[in-house]
């Protein structure tokens, strides 16, 4: 990204470039010392700004947990939903008014266990939205249990004599089900992550970010991983960016290697393309194109 | 304002109560459907389906209920009216969402076409045994409004009356049909869209900068905004203040949730609508809704063959309970009968409303099929003596 953005902000008497994205009356947050959500916020925001990103048509959707706070804190038009649903609702936002560009900003256990239908049904569907993952690879706001993601044999509050049921690919699942642009960063590759996002910005259809984040008070402390530090000298030392890596090939261990990059960037049509083509084509003239839906 | 004509069937029809209602839902503006198959309720969503692309705007079928229910509450936000459709198995499955809709005050109508329960129980037979359920079934404190149309008319006008209920106040609107209704053909007479009077959305004409999304105005119901406007505005299922933002203290819970249960309340007598008959000098009273109030018609009409001062208040709406009525009632008459196509719902209501000055008797029906009138005259026989 162009470092020349950051002086430019910080001329306009702003104290941090990502300052303007935030509602600082909601400050301090409510993430944990070492926590990476914060750290995804600040790549998300600078995105914002390479993109020049029309803030205004930006809508932002998350689900429950640690991650699903983020709605609370961006200055934007912003829905924290209800568990597993954040997909669901920003599918009938982006609907009923295309013209908005919606995200959908949540953690692992929101996204691909108790909405892990919701997910690959928008995957398949292919609908125009932008989901930022962030993988702590556990439920945290809950305390430290179980997820679809956490590798086997971590110790967590619910299996704590070790996991021992697979997880979840989260990359291989969505271009499984049909995602047009499948990325995955460590909270360590925090320029590479904002790109990602800006290109998602620019694709149309269904795009997945996950972002691996480390969770010192309950997965590293229970797995004696360390702390954030150390979660940030292992993404450092263990990631390998591997650009078109098939996905089948970057399933994640407790300490292994971390294969980041850009799996996937294809075009296929997106959901209202289609349904447009369908109508014009079955219904001809009868076929009326959706106003504005604002019924006010 | 009045109904956009692009999408009123104005004219006369032959249509059962499920098409009907979808018409209704056409009429009264609603330009987006999330659904998910369920009988027998499906040929609401597959006639929005066909109908709506030539009157501009969306249905989607969801992967579950628990999408759809949650779908058309983003589509409120980016701008739509919405509504779902579902029954019994479906109706439980939105439970968690229509507690969203309440405690974000989205504007929706939620159409649960009853039929036998529990569980998967009679598919395609009718019954009544959700009404407590639409107003109890999700957690927390909330009120919602209940309508119970008990023909295929009734089920165009109403959902009309359900959309604009649900803008009004901002809350969820049950539309608690039966099966029997949803599958009975009538004629049914569509208006011309300059006779059909529709509730547009309390939009803020506020500025951005003196914009709070949850503040009130006096009348206790708060303006909305869309997505996409430039508010951008907050919405959570949190406990939240008067911007939006989540405040998880004692007293800010007990500000928000009573004044959820109060813009209702205070309005109940306004939107507790009852069909009344011959009540002055009744000694019963027949209180019924739905499928149940045109077998009950028969029922009285018999027992006033036989000399029985019966009179007849059929529920329109079920939730908010018309209380006050029954209140009043209780001090005149004898006693209440309550048929309904489950083991004793809304008879509990208006026990309660009667505090004991009147007797009320249930005659009850696990579902299935509507009740022999002859089972209904017993009872009212029974309570005039």
């Amino acid at each position: 990204m162009s470092d020349s953005l950051i002086p430019n902000v910080l001329s306009n008497d702003v104290g941090n470039p990502v300052e303007p994205f935030l509602r600082s009356d909601r400050m301090p947050h409510i993430w944990c010392p070492g926590c990476g959500i914060g750290t995804t916020v600040n790549s998300f925001a600078r995105a914002l700004i390479e993109s020049k990103i029309d803030l205004q048509s930006l809508a932002l959707v998350s689900g429950i947990g640690c991650t699903g706070r983020v709605a609370g804190y961006v200055k934007l038009d912003s829905f924290h939903t209800t568990h597993g649903r954040a997909i669901p609702f920003a599918t009938g936002l982006k609907l009923a008014n295309p013209k908005l560009n919606v995200v959908v900003y949540s953690g692992d256990g929101d996204l691909s266990a108790i909405g892990g239908n919701h997910l690959i049904h928008a995957a398949r569907r292919n609908i125009d939205l932008k989901v930022i993952c962030v993988n702590n690879l556990i439920y945290a706001m809950t305390g430290g249990q179980t997820a679809p993601t956490t590798p086997d044999d971590s110790i967590t509050s619910t299996n704590p004599y070790g996991v021992f049921d697979p997880s979840f690919n989260l990359p291989h699942l969505v271009e499984a089900a049909g995602a047009v642009y499948v990325a995955r960063w460590t909270t360590f590759h925090v320029r590479q992550l904002a790109r990602s996002i800006s290109e998602a910005f620019k694709k149309k259809g269904f795009s997945f970010i996950e972002v691996i984040s480390p969770c010192p008070t309950l997965y590293q402390r229970r797995n004696k991983l360390g702390d954030g530090l150390d979660a940030m000298k292992y993404y450092k030392e263990k990631s390998k960016v591997r650009h078109g890596a098939p996905t089948s090939e970057v399933g994640l261990t407790m300490t292994g290697e971390i294969v980041v990059g850009k799996f996937v960037d294809r075009d296929r049509p997106d959901y209202q393309t289609l349904m447009r083509a369908q109508f014009a084509e079955s219904l001809g003239e009868r076929f009326v194109e959706q106003a504005e839906m604002v019924c006010s | 304002m009045k109904a956009d004509p692009r999408g009123v069937l104005t004219g006369v029809h032959f249509i059962d109560g499920d098409h009907a209602c979808c018409e209704g839902a056409l009429a009264a503006g609603a330009r987006f459907s999330a659904g998910y198959p369920i009988t027998p309720s499906t040929e609401i969503v597959e006639r929005f389906a066909s109908r709506v692309p030539t009157v501009g705007g969306t249905f989607i079928q969801m992967e579950d209920e628990l999408a759809a229910s949650i779908t058309l509450q983003g589509a409120v936000w980016g701008g739509a009216k919405a509504f779902t459709v579902t029954s019994g198995p479906g109706f439980s499955l939105m439970m968690e969402h229509i507690g969203y809709a309440a405690m974000t005050e989205t504007p929706c109508v939620f159409v649960d076409v009853q039929r036998g329960g529990p569980s998967t129980g009679l598919p395609t037979l009718p019954a009544q045994a959700d009404m407590m359920q639409a107003r109890w079934g999700s957690h927390g404190d909330y009120e919602t409004i209940a309508l119970c149309p008990n023909s295929p008319q009734e089920c165009f006008d109403l959902t009309i009356k359900a959309f604009n209920l649900a803008e009004e106040f901002r809350v969820p609107v049950m539309f608690m049909m039966d099966e029997v209704v949803g599958h009975m053909t009538e004629k049914v007479v569509i208006p011309p869209a300059d006779q059909i009077e529709v509730v547009p959305r309390r939009h803020t004409r506020k500025s951005v900068e003196d914009y709070l999304p949850y503040e009130t105005n006096g009348d206790q119901v708060p303006e909305m905004a869309h997505a996409g406007e430039g508010y951008k505005f907050h919405v959570t299922g949190l406990t939240h203040d008067e911007r939006g933002y989540p405040n998880m203290t004692p007293p800010v819970q007990d500000k928000l949730v009573r004044r959820l249960q109060s813009k209702i309340r205070d309005a109940a007598d306004r939107i507790a609508l009852i069909e009344e008959e011959q009540l002055e000098g009744a000694d019963v009273v027949v209180v019924s809704y739905g499928i149940t109030s045109r077998v009950a018609q028969r029922a009285i009409e018999a027992a006033r063959e036989q000399g029985l001062r019966v009179g007849k208040l059929r529920l329109i709406t079920a939730w908010p309970f018309p209380e006050k009525k029954i209140r009043e009632l209780a001090a005149k008459v004898k006693a209440f009968v309550v048929p309904e196509l489950n083991l004793g719902q809304m008879v509990r209501e208006v026990e309660r409303a009667a505090a004991g000055r009147a007797k009320t008797f249930a005659v009850s029906h696990a579902g299935g099929g509507v009740h022999n009138p002859q089972d209904i005259l017993k009872v009212i026989v029974e309570a005039s003596r």
